[in-house]
């Protein structure tokens, strides 16, 4: 293979990786939205506490794998904390004062960062054993880590739609996104639901910041980078829709790598334009609905 | 004259005279305070009589402030006269186009879709060199109000550009004002409440949406154009999603769906962010705790805790 194809190839594996990072952030994003009616503008804060605190956690125990295990139950008890304290009174109103509060939260949770952690950026280790790049031809390889890492999203968005799919859980939560009043007549708690999914979120969001840190490594606002990224993923798969959401990920992902590949200048554009083009066509996005599919 | 003009007239009147006890710092605040305000009131159009709850008001805000950097000769002054409707309608046009995009959109997909487009903007005007990338520009000089060879006034004083600024909330105040209780107002409140039936009485809604989107964007870019002309920069920064986050909160602090409560909350959250700066480097996190605090308690804002009160007093 020449070059340019070898090239082109990285630029694709790149673009894949972005989206399918992007859909852990956009999934959890759009099935809050889907089944408990919020609009999350603090989700890419999520993210960014994942991030810091995988950074946090491998300073101490010195391996990235060990932090994530650690980390995880951590975002589970923030999440179940933030939904009860915060986002329980939100259900019952309107979308602006969800945006508001949770513009609020972001603001809130920025500075927290940068009280506890300053302003600097910080590089995470990453685990020794995945710290080589696989050669590919000529002078270009390509780093295992960003591999493993696609691989870890794809285990896990396989896994989320064998969970919406297949178990009692899932039936719950699609029911849920179509009719809340049925389900809960049905003898389904259906504030349970709410929590789980909202800390899953929580996680999923988290989870995303833990495992890119050690390529994209940890600095301030990388929260909202993603989340606006992701909003835009989520208009054009269609809200509560983590098919679109999957497939709205890996477009953006393929489009904003190959647009700062094309168009260095201007690629911080071109998701949106993408965006526009969609919704051009189909205003409700690709999948839009309102249930979860 | 109602109790209403009266109070109108008193706070247009305390502003006016406001020059004559006030020092230089504070003038220049109670104009950015000012500025703030026409923003907000314009947003509040969108949100409080339409029901658009746009999260990318900024975009035109922004697009207003660059006109005048644009329009700005290098180390020259550009006229005020030509270069304050320009960025008007440059900023009109602008919501007009994406207004005919974003209104296609409702509910939660609005507010997403303002918040990509102004998102768009942003990463346009920090790639741009023409327009000075991610550091921006400066204006070297205000902008001159000569008139064919005759100069009325020079906004480089303090006083002089309090005077403009005043004078563009009172005119913006009674522009919206005057829209609101035309046919085109009372039909942008029935949008509000129920579009399907206003369509079946016949309105044209989306025309009336984009009208709205457009007059919306035309007034942000007034207070765009006036904030790089008092500051004497720009940068992307006024694209930001956070600046569209500051203004909505202007909007619902205040009390959306009247015209004082904008003007009430721009006064609120510009005192309160000046003296939590003051007082501490973090000064993000109390805000953003405020913020929260406010929403859940207080989801009218103060415009309706004034109100409350002045109904329990009638009450007796």
């Amino acid at each position: 293979m020449s070059d340019s194809v070898v090239f082109f190839l990285i630029q694709i594996l790149n673009g894949i990786q972005y989206g399918l990072l992007l859909f852990l952030v956009a999934s959890g994003l759009t099935l809050v939205f889907g089944i408990m009616g919020i609009i999350n503008l603090a989700h890419g804060s999520f993210y960014m506490l994942g991030a810091y605190l995988a950074f946090a956690l491998t300073q101490l125990t010195g391996n990235l794998f060990l932090a994530i295990l650690l980390a995880a139950p951590l975002a589970i008890i923030f999440g179940l904390a933030l939904e009860a304290l915060l986002f329980r009174p939100l259900y019952a109103r309107d979308h602006l004062y969800q945006v508001l509060l949770t513009y609020g939260l972001i603001l809130a949770l920025e500075e927290m960062r940068s009280l506890i952690f300053g302003d600097d950026v910080h590089g995470v280790a990453m685990p020794a054993f995945l710290d080589f790049s696989i050669h590919l031809s000529g002078p270009l390889s390509y780093p295992a880590y960003r591999l493993v890492m696609s691989g870890a999203c794809l285990v896990i968005a396989g896994g989320l739609w064998l969970a919406i799919q297949k178990t009692r859980l899932g039936m719950a939560i699609r029911a849920g996104s179509t009719n809340r009043e049925m389900v809960q007549s049905l003898g389904i708690d259906i504030a349970w639901v709410y929590r789980i999914v909202f800390a899953f979120g929580v996680l999923l969001a988290a989870f995303a910041g833990m495992i890119a840190a050690p390529v994209a490594s940890v600095y301030p606002g990388m929260g909202n980078q993603i989340l606006i990224v992701s909003f835009v993923v989520v208009v054009i798969g269609g809200i509560g829709s983590i098919k679109g959401a999957f497939l709205g990920s890996l477009l953006i992902g393929l489009a904003d790598t190959f647009g700062q590949v094309l168009a260095p200048h201007w690629a911080g554009m071109t998701v949106y334009l993408l965006m526009a083009a969609v919704l051009l066509w189909r205003p409700a996005g690709l999948f839009g609905g309102s249930t979860i599919r | 004259m109602s109790r209403r003009n009266l109070i109108e007239l008193a706070v247009l009147a305390a502003l006016a005279l406001f020059p004559l006890l006030a020092g230089t710092f504070y003038l220049q605040l109670v104009a950015k305070i000012m500025i703030m305000a026409i923003f907000a009131m314009s947003l509040d159009l969108l949100v409080g009589y339409a029901g658009l709850v746009s999260f990318g008001h900024a975009a035109f805000f922004g697009i207003g402030a660059y006109a005048l950097m644009v329009l700005s000769p290098q180390y020259g002054a550009a006229n005020l006269w030509l270069s304050l409707p320009i960025a008007m309608i440059a900023a009109g046009l602008a919501a007009l186009a994406i207004g005919l995009l974003v209104l296609r959109c409702s509910g939660v997909y609005f507010i997403m879709v303002t918040l990509a487009f102004a998102q768009m903007f942003f990463y346009y005007a920090t790639g741009s060199k023409f327009l000075g990338g991610s550091d921006g520009a400066y204006i070297y000089v205000k902008p001159s109000a000569d008139l064919l060879g005759w100069t009325p006034f020079s906004l480089d004083g303090a006083v002089a550009f309090y005077a403009l600024a005043l004078a563009a909330l009172a005119a913006a105040y009674i522009l919206l004002r005057l829209v609101l209780r035309s046919l085109f107002g009372h039909a942008l409140r029935g949008i509000k409440s129920n579009e399907t039936r206003m369509r079946a009485l016949g309105f044209s809604t989306f025309g009336i949406k984009l009208a709205a989107f457009g007059l919306a964007g035309a007034l942000a870019g007034l207070a765009g154009y006036l904030d790089a002309a008092q500051f004497g920069t720009v940068n992307p920064e006024l694209f930001s999603w956070q600046l569209s986050g500051i203004v909505l909160m202007m909007v619902i602090l205040g009390g959306m769906g009247t015209l004082y409560g904008p003007v009430l909350g721009a006064f609120a959250l510009v005192l309160l962010e000046d003296s939590l700066a003051d007082a501490t480097r973090h000064w993000l996190l109390p805000m953003g705790i405020f913020i929260m605090l406010a929403v859940l308690f207080l989801p009218q804002g103060i415009g309706g805790l004034l109100r409350r009160a002045a109904w329990m007093r009638a009450r007796g």
